[in-house]
């Protein structure tokens, strides 16, 4: 038993944003009442969270990481993973299907939940893969791993090549009322591209992915959803071409929704004067233009969630040319502080912010999570959002430490991260 | 020590001051090259490490040169004989240099920033001598010493660098060394070729071949890679001479006093005509004596004393 009191209860699912107590049993939330006010509960014997000067707001989801288990678990193992998850205020992750072996079949799902379950402090839900070994050559068993617990399909760090492949992908996911996350960058386009092409690309060298990439293959995929009627999922958006394909789609009334990670709207292309690996990502940090747009994509709703595209490496992959360096970073325990800043800077207000890391992304899962209302799961984030810190990847509990922010001075951390009523994370990164 | 930095990685690093205190060393060393006994003792005891994960020739080549004629002892290492083959990261093969103790480490890398690993790992001093598609300042001074022997100053001389520009770190670092010094520079070639932005370098974009090769005082072409072929930049060789190759019938419109220049190697007949590069204009042979000279001024201001 839980008894949260003192906090501002943030809850938009149910248009709930006071100060009031919370009241946690069997891992359920049994219910919310005002701080001073009357209550019919027993709470001999409750833990008692005081709440005051945080927030308290749905358990937050990331839709987008990779947990490298099976087969990377030198990056990062599930329960590693979660622990991050963790500590970053998550309760819910969703994890891409680029395991070794692919997560394309019932065996490689039920595996990942088995070790959820086992050693994960946070709830797991795998995607599938749209097709075969991600190869693009033919359809993965969605209905298989619809069965064995996948909650959406993607071949997440590849683009589904070939169009009438990915029409009939999305036809067929219908049938199993799967949503299809798009990676989207056009290969060809994309080359031997090492970061966004641009000024500082022109400067220094390094060949240039143009923002075309990305455009063209969420301009294919809107048009396809059009034509399917399948429910659609832009990943990680980092252009201001995408942002304005998807806000015309969503004014036709397509069936897409979109997310964007922290460090497109923190951070720009300039950053990889040094040559510093830990800001190689794909796709790549963009324009100071483009982080603009996406921010106003954020704010008109046309990106629906933040996700944090959570991809451990080793220094191993980092720790070299980089031409030769891996892509990817390591998001859960930065996410909560870089996304306040958007709250701060005047971009969303705290609702929005909650609803783009609880209620959109549970929707778009079709998981039941994001809300605090009476009898759902006790999933529950208490943020402080002033507390102030510096961000230390040694303590990172990710295996992995390729952060480009460490260093920085950041406010705000998760301090209680709850899951089904119980308290897996106290304290909190970073700082 | 001479100049700011232990490493020469950038021509953006160094101040005017610094390029022409390298250029007026190199001018004193230049003699030195022409003497019977072609040694002095100025970096004896110091070791310099060649380390080209690229072939070259000339540029090695230079670099050694001009290490032996100052009495350094000067190694070479190239892929195929150092453990690169066997998956030793660059940080590691520099850290096991390094306890070996040596002064200086020219590097030449394919991946643009290399360099910078190993100039940030080691305490050794580090010349970058070519990174990707990035850098290759020891080329921009030795050409920009070359052009400074023959017109005496940069003020009011317009500099045309013409062809593959955006695979090309002699293109980058010669715009920014000679813009730095006061010269305009313009570039042109196929526009597979120009990269987006390139004007924020300080260089303007010319309208036609018929531009760069007219209205400048110097030409400088670059080498044009036979296998960017396959890389839909242009149709064939024989069309890129045809419009982008600098023949005697181009060179009629150019001003009398025209130097023309290239960094090597010159694939003739396709980006320069052979009697354009044999002719009594081209510079191609002074720029590699040039560079040994240069090269032994920095090898003197970095570790020298």
């Amino acid at each position: 038993m839980l008894l949260i009191r003192g906090g501002r209860v943030i809850d938009p699912q149910n248009g709930v944003d006071e100060q009031l107590s919370l009241f946690v049993k069997d891992g359920k939330i049994v219910d919310l009442f005002p701080d001073a006010g009357q209550h019919k509960h027993n709470l001999a014997g409750a833990r008692i969270i005081n709440a005051e000067g945080c927030l308290v707001v749905p358990g937050l989801i990331d839709m987008h990481v990779h947990l490298r288990e099976p087969g990377h678990e030198y990056k990062e193992t599930i329960e590693t993973g979660c622990r991050a998850a963790a500590a970053g205020g998550f309760t819910s992750v969703a994890c891409m299907p680029n395991t070794s072996p692919v997560n394309d079949n019932q065996a490689v799902t039920e595996y990942i939940l088995d070790r959820a379950a086992k050693s994960g402090c946070v709830n797991v839900y795998p995607v599938g893969a749209i097709t075969a070994g991600l190869k693009g050559e033919f359809l993965a068993p969605m209905g298989e791993l619809r069965e064995a617990g996948a909650v959406a399909v993607s071949d997440d760090g590849k683009t589904v090549k070939n169009s009438e492949l990915m029409r009939r992908a999305m036809e067929y996911a219908k049938n199993f009322s799967l949503p299809v996350i798009c990676h989207c960058e056009d290969t060809d386009l994309v080359g031997n591209g090492a970061m966004n092409e641009g000024c500082t690309s022109m400067r220094i060298g390094l060949k240039g992915i143009p923002n075309a990439a990305e455009d063209i293959i969420v301009a294919r995929e809107v048009s396809l959803s059009e034509l399917t009627g399948c429910r659609v999922h832009i990943a990680h958006v980092s252009t201001k071409g995408s942002v304005d394909i998807i806000r015309e789609a969503k004014s036709r009334g397509v069936n897409v929704t979109a997310e964007t990670a922290p460090h497109y709207f923190t951070l720009s292309d300039e950053s990889l004067e040094t040559f510093d690996t830990h800001f190689k990502v794909n796709p790549p940090l963009r324009s100071a233009r483009d982080v603009q747009s996406i921010k106003k994509g954020l704010k008109e709703n046309v990106i629906d969630v933040i996700a944090t595209d959570h991809a451990p490496h080793s220094s191993l992959e980092k720790d070299v040319e980089f031409d030769y360096a891996a892509s990817g970073i390591v998001g859960l325990e930065t996410a909560l502080p870089l996304a306040l800043r958007l709250v701060t800077e005047g971009v969303l207000t705290m609702r929005s912010l909650i609803e783009k890391c609880t209620v959109h992304p549970a929707q778009i899962l079709g998981i039941p999570k994001g809300t605090l209302g009476r009898g759902c799961d006790a999933d529950i984030t208490i943020i402080d959002p002033s507390a102030a810190g510096r961000v230390d990847v040694s303590r990172f509990k990710s295996k992995s430490r390729n952060s480009p922010f460490n260093g920085w001075e950041v406010e705000g951390r998760a301090r209680y991260t709850i899951v089904k009523g119980r308290v897996v994370e106290e304290g909190c990164a970073p700082g | 020590m001479p100049l700011r930095s232990k490493d020469l990685l950038t021509i953006e690093q160094l101040s005017v001051d610094e390029i022409n205190l390298i250029l007026d060393t190199a001018d004193s060393m230049k003699e030195i090259s022409s003497r019977d006994i072609k040694k002095v003792p100025t970096l004896r005891g110091k070791t310099v490490i060649n380390l080209f994960y690229e072939p070259s020739t000339r540029t090695r080549t230079s670099f050694e040169i001009a290490g032996k004629r100052l009495s350094a002892d000067v190694v070479n290492i190239s892929t195929s004989s150092s453990s690169v083959s066997k998956g030793e990261t660059l940080k590691d093969t520099g850290k096991n240099l390094q306890a070996m103790s040596p002064d200086l480490v020219v590097i030449r890398h394919s991946a643009a920033g290399a360099p910078k690993i190993l100039a940030d790992a080691l305490p050794a001093s580090i010349i970058n001598a070519g990174d990707g598609a990035h850098q290759h300042p020891t080329q921009a001074l030795l050409d920009a010493f070359t052009i400074r022997e023959k017109k005496g100053t940069f003020e009011g001389l317009t500099v045309s660098i013409i062809g593959d520009i955006s695979h090309s770190r002699v293109a980058r670092s010669n715009v920014a060394c000679l813009t730095r010094l006061g010269a305009r520079v313009k570039v042109y070639g196929p526009f597979t070729m120009i990269p987006y932005f390139v004007e924020e370098l300080g260089a303007a974009v010319a309208p036609s071949m018929e531009d760069a090769v007219a209205d400048t005082d110097v030409i400088m072409m670059l080498r044009i890679q036979m296998e960017r072929q396959s890389a839909f930049l242009f149709p064939s060789l024989r069309e890129y001479s045809t419009f982008f190759g600098l023949n005697l019938e181009r060179l009629k419109r150019a001003k009398k006093d025209v130097l023309i220049m290239h960094p090597g190697p010159v694939n003739r007949g396709v980006e320069i005509a052979p009697e354009v590069a044999d002719g009594p204009y081209a510079l191609i042979l002074e720029q590699v004596a040039n560079g040994v000279a240069v090269r032994m001024a920095l090898l003197y201001l970095l570790i020298g004393k």
